[in-house]
């Protein structure tokens, strides 16, 4: 019985869920994916910068000691790359969520490995839960990785400094968008608990994030017209037909992510929603403080991790209730 | 003193939708035992070693693996217990010995503690020299000798190995069941495996459950089994120039309706009787004239009892 007794006194050296997301972190570090996403993610990045460092320095004499110059490096873009850095990583980032999360079930399956995992002793809902950890500190790393070299790249190229203001508000847009790329790597998780399939899970994620990236404002434009149809008698339906276009836009992730992003990366920038000419009026051009960029899209934000936390459990209760040989 | 029952169910039952995978089964296995459910594959086998392990629900019934129910303890339960899931995966682009780390540290040992059980462990089943490469690389029987040595990493006092021998060679199966012998026989744990083979489990196995459509039709030792049917009869093979009809008249005129006739081929016939008329079976044989060649016993051959199950059950 000596077994019994020693097993009652182990001390919890480290929860399963954390074992597991060591040792996927590890795998996803020395993946080819892994070096393969840096390394695109970084190549367009650097061309975005570049390019807009170009445009911003053939600009300089009209804007010379305008504010926020060091953050229109992200915002801008330069001819001949036809987005900005935050357009492109606003599109590019969500594969970063599908390519860590697309196996994380059934990959185990495939490999049969699962059932041993589940043997030990750690409860179920550990491997999901290490799995998603992983997962986004991968990502995590990815894009704190190519936002500090491009960063590098500005000041060298623009030989301006951030000031703290601006500092504070890239690593608030860091965080928006890795909260981003979470919505997709739980999305991703839940195609690998549904989908025994790998690659049937990854074209699936890829397909809806496809069809939200482009079609989404489309989608958004119908759901309008359908919903609150301009009456040409009436110029206030026109009113609402716009109103509605945007409130149907937010329910996608990728809109959400966007105006966080704009919003935390241009300091002058005063609504997210509609701005009539009137308002517009006399307005004087002045830079928010951070905080108040933060507040003007803090719903958009809280917004991204209710839709990360619901697509989650969604697959953390299929995963739950899935026969360990299915 | 007996030793310690470690693993327990009563009136253990589990269902899919109409289909019954596991009907009623009372089973006991003690420390110190080599226990094996014999059956045919989806006689609900690794359903049962799944609800013993807490990684399926019962629909009704109990369990108890080393006194804690694996539903409302499933940690506790699998601390203790080492399971070997059949077609065992491992990460194929991890070491051997990095699998096991693994296992290890999601068993939360301690880290100096565990290396030298590796170590051990690997010495065991054979697998130092290989430890080091990625688990793609080994063949099957190397790979189902480190789930041998994953199930003991924890320093289980159940062992439970579901179908450990398919899929080895005749070598490697000689040194598995040593090796899985061993660790009821010296360590006293208990050992529970299930298998469709049943040579290796005659071997092996202390105890042996024959497990058929999701219910144990017979229970006991090898020889408990092989000693009769279950319900006192026997079986003989018979070898004679005689056809069916001749043979199974001579035979029922002598014993009563439980007699069974049975072709076997090259002028052989199987013959069940009830145990109180083996002893006249030769004397009404020759008394009928029956040019008789071989009278031989069948009832110490296990895949005899097996088979008639299996008959009787899917029948």
């Amino acid at each position: 019985m000596t077994t019994i007794e020693r097993s009652e006194v182990w001390i919890r050296r480290r929860p399963g869920w954390a074992v597991i997301a060591r040792k996927e972190f590890a795998d996803h570090l020395l993946s080819v994916r892994f070096t393969a996403l840096l390394v695109l993610l970084g190549l367009v990045a650097l061309a975005s910068v570049y390019a807009a460092a170009g445009a911003l320095r053939d600009a300089a004499p009209d804007t010379a000691g305008a504010s926020g110059m060091f953050l229109r490096l992200f915002t801008v873009r330069g001819e001949p790359v036809p987005f900005s850095f935050l357009t492109f990583v606003g599109f590019l980032a969500p594969i970063l969520g599908i390519a860590f999360g697309f196996d994380a079930v059934n990959g185990e399956r495939a490999q049969r490995t699962l059932p041993r995992l589940v043997a030990q002793p750690i409860h179920r809902d550990d491997v999901i839960n290490g799995k998603f950890v992983a997962g986004l500190a991968t990502v995590a790393l990815i894009l704190g990785v190519v936002t500090l070299i491009v960063a590098g790249l500005g000041i060298v190229l623009l030989g301006i400094t951030p000031t703290a203001a601006e500092v504070l508000r890239l690593f608030l847009w860091y965080l928006v968008v890795t909260m981003f790329v979470g919505v997709w790597l739980a999305f991703a998780t839940l195609c690998s608990v549904w989908m025994s399939r790998a690659a049937t899970a990854a074209l699936v994620a890829i397909g809806v994030w496809l069809v939200l990236a482009l079609f989404g404002a489309f989608f958004a434009r119908i759901a309008a017209d359908v919903i609150s149809p301009i009456d040409p008698a009436d110029p206030r339906s026109a009113l609402e037909n716009v109103r509605t276009e945007l409130a149907v836009a937010r329910l996608s992730p990728v809109t959400l992510y966007e105006e966080a992003a704009v919003a935390l990366l241009t300091p002058e920038l005063r609504s997210v929603g509609l701005v009539t000419l009137a308002q517009l009026d006399r307005a004087v051009v002045s830079d928010l403080p951070v905080a108040q960029s933060l507040l003007l899209v803090w719903p958009q934000i809280v917004g991204l991790v209710a839709v990360t936390v619901v697509i989650f459990a969604a697959a953390y209760v299929s995963f739950m209730r899935q026969e360990i040989r299915a | 003193m007996a030793a310690p029952v470690l693993v327990e169910t009563r009136g253990l039952s589990k269902h899919y939708g109409e289909v019954v995978a596991v009907d009623r089964i009372d089973l006991e296995v003690r420390a110190g035992e080599v226990f094996g459910l014999l059956g045919p594959n989806g006689a609900g086998k690794t359903t049962t070693v799944l609800m013993l392990l807490g990684l399926s629900e019962p629909d009704a019934g109990t369990v108890a693996v080393c006194g804690l129910d694996p539903a409302r303890d499933p940690l506790g339960v699998k601390r203790r217990v080492g399971y070997l899931p059949d077609t065992v995966g491992f990460y194929d682009a991890m070491t051997g010995r990095e699998n096991l780390r693994y296992t290890a540290a999601l068993n939360e040992l301690d880290p100096d503690e565990a290396e030298d059980r590796i170590e051990a462990l690997l010495d065991r089943v054979g697998l130092t020299e290989v430890a080091d490469r990625p688990v793609g690389t080994y063949s099957r029987g190397m790979r189902q000798r480190l789930g041998l040595a994953d199930t003991l990493v924890k320093d289980p006092q159940v062992v439970v190995l579901d179908e450990p021998l398919v899929g080895i060679d005749p070598e490697g199966m000689v040194e598995m069941q040593r090796l899985i012998v061993e660790l009821a026989a010296e360590e006293r744990r208990a050992v529970l495996l299930t298998s469709h083979m049943l040579h290796q489990v005659q071997e092996m196995c202390d105890r042996i459950a024959i497990f058929i459509g999701g219910r144990v039709v017979a229970e006991g030792t090898a020889a408990e089994l092989a000693s009769g049917l279950g319900d006192g009869r026997r079986v003989y093979e018979v070898a004679a120039d005689v056809s069916e009809e001749v043979l199974a008249g001579a035979l029922r005129s002598a014993f009563d309706d439980a007699t069974e006739v049975r072709a076997a081929g090259n002028g052989r016939w199987r013959v069940t009787l009830p145990a109180k008329a083996a002893t006249r079976l030769i004397p009404v044989l020759v008394a009928a004239e029956v040019p008789l060649h071989e009278v031989r016993e069948l009832g110490a051959d296990l895949s005899e009892i097996y088979h008639r199950y299996f008959v009787e059950a899917t029948a």
